[in-house]
């Protein structure tokens, strides 16, 4: 690990986010950086099924639990940007819900924190999805998956 | 000593079938985990009882931490009762 601090931005609220800004200002002049990676997360209309996502979050506990993922993101990989933005409200097929971006010296490290980073905010950050149909018939609250528990685990028996 | 009421928050379809987003209560001294304050809610009525019907998929934040429902809440300001998250 270096001995400057890792830039860490978290933000959690209704308004959308320009990728290509976010991901350029992870860089932002900085020498060192040799690898960004990211993930974008978008609303899918599960064939034509769905009209909107409702995000539900807890304010407050949202980007605290989403940090305390990027710390423990910050203590296993050489790090030296985060940037995670999660949106709430209402949301339609193709727009965008969640960006995860990351930067390190090595590719390595940027995969892999990107990916672990993700994970735990699937599991972890206090956000619920509500389906609007496109038929207009009452919505339900997503289940979450076992898949994603599964993906979580997986990251106690491996090294960074 | 009585306790200091707790603000009690709800979320999703946990929130959805109290038809409450938050209320203050005084926890009796009985409530001691996150369970039990789970066990208690369940017996406040019917829309309770609909909202905690399956106690062990219930999610408990105290002070906006994730804890297991066998811990104890302590001396907790805010309790959060929610369903296993989809965000992401």
């Amino acid at each position: 690990m270096t001995t400057s601090e890792t830039r860490i931005i978290v933000r959690v609220g209704p308004d959308d986010f320009d990728v290509g800004a976010e991901i350029e200002a992870l860089q932002d002049g900085d020498p060192a950086v040799g690898a960004v990676t990211s993930f974008v997360g978008y609303c899918r209309d599960e064939d034509g099924r769905l009209a909107a996502l409702e995000l539900e979050y807890y304010p407050g506990m949202a980007e605290a639990e989403i940090g305390r993922v990027v710390n423990e993101a910050v203590a296993r990989w050489p790090l030296l940007a985060v940037t995670v933005v999660h949106r709430g409200g209402r949301i339609k097929p193709g727009e965008r819900i969640v960006l995860v971006a990351v930067s390190s010296s090595h590719r390595d490290a940027a995969f892999a924190a990107c990916d672990y980073i993700m994970d735990f905010l699937k599991t972890r950050a206090p956000f619920w999805k509500k389906e609007h149909p496109a038929d207009r018939s009452e919505g339900g609250w997503v289940e979450a998956k076992a898949h994603d528990d599964a993906r979580a685990e997986r990251w106690k028996d491996e090294k960074g | 000593m009585s306790r200091e009421p707790v603000l009690i928050r709800y979320f999703a379809w946990v929130r959805e079938r109290i038809g409450l987003s938050d209320e203050r209560l005084v926890l009796p001294e009985t409530v001691v985990t996150a369970g039990d304050l789970v066990r208690w809610l369940a017996d406040r009525g019917e829309a309770y009882a609909f909202a905690f019907e399956t106690p062990e998929t219930i999610r408990v934040a105290v002070d906006q931490l994730h804890i297991e429902q066998d811990e104890p809440i302590g001396s907790a300001r805010e309790i959060a009762l929610f369903p296993p998250m989809t965000g992401g």
